[in-house]
């Protein structure tokens, strides 16, 4: 059998909150991501969702060694990216590219387009006519080739999204993490985005890791979806199996507070109602995280953490008392 | 029909930029009657926002504000401070997306509530007003009311921010309650929960409420009436089912047509992007995206005709309804 493209095992990343009284300095773990463990397959999308402090960020984060992971092991094309140099991971690096969410940022204002989409080639030491990469990486992202020239304030938040997407694009990358790559545009604007992802995917069959809040984009462009709630996945499986038998409570009460754009749908469908919020993640509830909001919680779920188990729709989940 | 509370017309909002005047809001004509709730969906830049900070007085002195703004009788643009401070938290108030910033950080969450109540209410005895704001921290769903009174904005989520902000916003039992993307910067889980209050407040209280977004799905959830705005211009308005059912206006129906929904292969985007507001169209602003458009929408601006229950600013819209009828 194939080999994923990616596999994440056991993933932990803690992060130290240090702060000062002014007295006596404390040091507080937060474990942002708790024991994930996933695979993407060549060409495929897994899509990530959750709410804030979910953890979702900085698991595509650890996945391209932009964080140093706490514990757990990321096997990239088979191989372990624990163990690489500096130079060894460098080389690993021009298959694996991200898309940040917020266009405005992640281009230098002071670069021109053609110069930001060029710099990975360059600081990869790609010999050739630059320019005309450049030219056709514009043309594959629906922007013109004479875009090149110019700078980012002339283009429009999703002009500037389709710049950043080309910049990732450059080196041919076997994967490519979205990080919210459509929620700071306009819902108008934000179609055609998600249509180019779908088109890029079919012809260069790249994967992707699409980490996202909106779960009707997910829905959309994903092949597999993971759920995860305070560091954990606490369901993956088939996006249908997701979507239309969720059997975490979690996921239940996710999908169902999602507004659905039809008054008559929207108005006659029960809903979820979950109480409070996402707990803090620096001390996250005993047993399952999710029992504080839980409308099933017991006893059990308190004293005992439950683990990811297979379901007959075909998904995993981590749940005492799935639906 | 219940009684007109809130009243614009051909309301239009100028800046002054570095690169020429813009004028964000191009003639707006809007309701608002007793104890609904009113929709305004459209995308950034489309002058919603704009719209109400106006009808608040929340502007800049350097925005040049024409037109017409009644509320309860009483003309809001360009009134003497004294009139608008007297309206602004008594008749109307406005809540917004970012809950910490509206919040004061270094008082307690209890006494921002008094503060609002007695300048309004100046003979409401500070022992009173204490009793009232639990009170109100209790209608918004905070539990323990009493103590969490006692609190500082930082000591609470987001959450439950945004319900402090709404209990400071409904102290004074405000006739109109404007709502400018009031669940934007949360959770989806915590939106139904905001969302809620906003209905309940809207149902017990019998406050209008303008909820301001550009979530259709929001709309869809809890607005009676839909205004669709579109380069400062109301595109659109009417029935939140009539409008979800048969939008007649290209705009309407395009950013319907865009949203993923179940079994489609490719999403439909709407080609182009917003117009330079600096620079903007002279015929319907939305011409240079619009698949339907003609010579005569790039030159006449579009009024608002009644079509059935709808009110559509488009010339071509008798030929797209039949098309919409047909298809």
């Amino acid at each position: 059998m194939n080999q994923p493209l990616l596999r994440v095992d056991n993933l932990v990343k803690n992060f130290e909150l240090r702060a000062s009284n002014g007295i006596r300095k404390t040091k507080r773990i937060v474990q942002a991501v708790s024991d994930v463990s996933f695979s993407v397959d060549r060409g495929q999308t897994l899509g990530i969702v959750g709410e804030s402090g979910s953890g979702k960020t900085t698991v595509g984060r650890c996945v391209l060694q932009l964080l140093d992971v706490t514990s757990g092991n990321i096997f990239f094309e088979g191989k372990n990216l624990g163990g690489l140099s500096f130079e060894e991971m460098r080389k690993i690096r021009r298959k694996m590219q991200i898309v940040f969410q917020d266009p405005f940022a992640s281009l230098d204002p002071k670069m021109t387009v053609g110069s930001s989409i060029a710099e990975p080639l360059v600081v990869q030491g790609e010999d050739g006519n630059h320019a005309e990469k450049v030219a056709s990486l514009l043309e594959l992202v629906g922007l013109a080739a004479d875009h090149a020239k110019r700078f980012p304030h002339e283009f429009s938040g999703g002009q500037r999204q389709r710049v950043g997407i080309a910049r990732a694009l450059a080196l041919d990358p076997a994967l490519i993490v979205l990080d919210e790559p459509v929620s700071a545009l306009d819902v108008s604007i934000q179609a055609g985005v998600v249509n180019l992802f779908g088109d890029l995917q079919k012809r260069l069959g790249m994967s992707y890791v699409f980490i996202a809040h909106d779960l009707s984009v997910v829905r959309h462009i994903a092949d597999r979806v993971a759920v995860m709630y305070l560091g954990k996945i606490v369901e993956i499986g088939d996006k249908k199996s997701i979507y239309e038998h969720p059997t975490h409570p979690y996921t239940k009460a996710l999908l169902s507070a999602v507004p659905v754009p039809n008054p008559t749908t929207e108005r006659s469908r029960s809903r979820i109602m979950l109480q409070g919020d996402v707990p803090s993640p620096v001390n996250p509830p005993t047993g399952c995280r999710f029992r504080t909001r839980c409308w099933k919680a017991t006893d059990l779920c308190a004293s005992t953490e439950p683990q990811l188990v297979v379901r007959p729709t075909g998904q995993l989940s981590a749940c005492h008392f799935p639906e | 029909m219940s009684e007109l509370i809130l009243s614009i017309r051909d309301l239009r909002v100028t800046f002054d930029t570095p690169l020429g005047p813009l004028e964000a809001v191009r003639g707006v004509d809007l309701d608002v009657r007793a104890g609904e709730m009113v929709g305004v969906v459209g995308e950034s830049g489309s002058g919603k926002s704009v719209t109400f900070l106006a009808a608040m007085g929340l502007l800049p002195r350097s925005a040049k504000v024409t037109g017409s703004v009644m509320l309860n009788g009483q003309e809001m643009v360009n009134a003497p401070g004294k009139v608008l401070r007297n309206m602004r938290g008594g008749l109307m108030s406005m809540i917004f997306q970012d809950p910490l910033s509206a919040l004061n950080p270094v008082h307690r969450v209890g006494d921002q509530i008094v503060e609002m109540l007695q300048a309004h209410q100046s003979q409401l005895s500070d022992k009173d007003a204490a009793k009232r704001a639990v009170e109100l921290l209790d209608i918004v769903g905070i539990p323990q009311a009493a103590e969490r009174a006692h609190q500082y904005p930082h000591e609470f989520s987001g959450g439950m921010r945004q319900r402090v902000v709404i209990a400071i916003a409904i102290a004074n039992n405000p006739k109109v309650l404007i709502a400018d993307e009031p669940t934007t910067a949360l959770d989806v889980t915590v939106q139904a929960q905001i969302l809620e209050v906003i209905e309940r407040v809207q149902k017990s209280f019998g406050t209008a409420v303008v909820l301001i977004t550009h979530d259709l799905g929001v709309i869809a959830r809890v607005a009676d009436r839909v205004n669709v705005m579109y380069a400062g211009r109301n595109v659109e308005k009417g029935g939140v089912n009539s409008l979800f059912d048969h939008p007649s206006h290209p705009y309407t129906r395009g950013l319907l047509a865009s949203l993923p929904h179940e079994g489609a292969e490719r999403l439909t985007p709407i080609t182009g992007f917003p117009p330079n507001m600096l620079m903007p169209p002279p015929g319907c602003g939305f011409a240079p995206r619009c698949s339907y458009a003609n010579d005569d929408c790039m030159k006449s601006l579009p009024e608002l005709r009644v079509f059935g229950d709808l009110e559509t600013a488009c010339l071509r819209a008798e030929q797209i309804i039949v098309n919409g009828a047909s298809s």
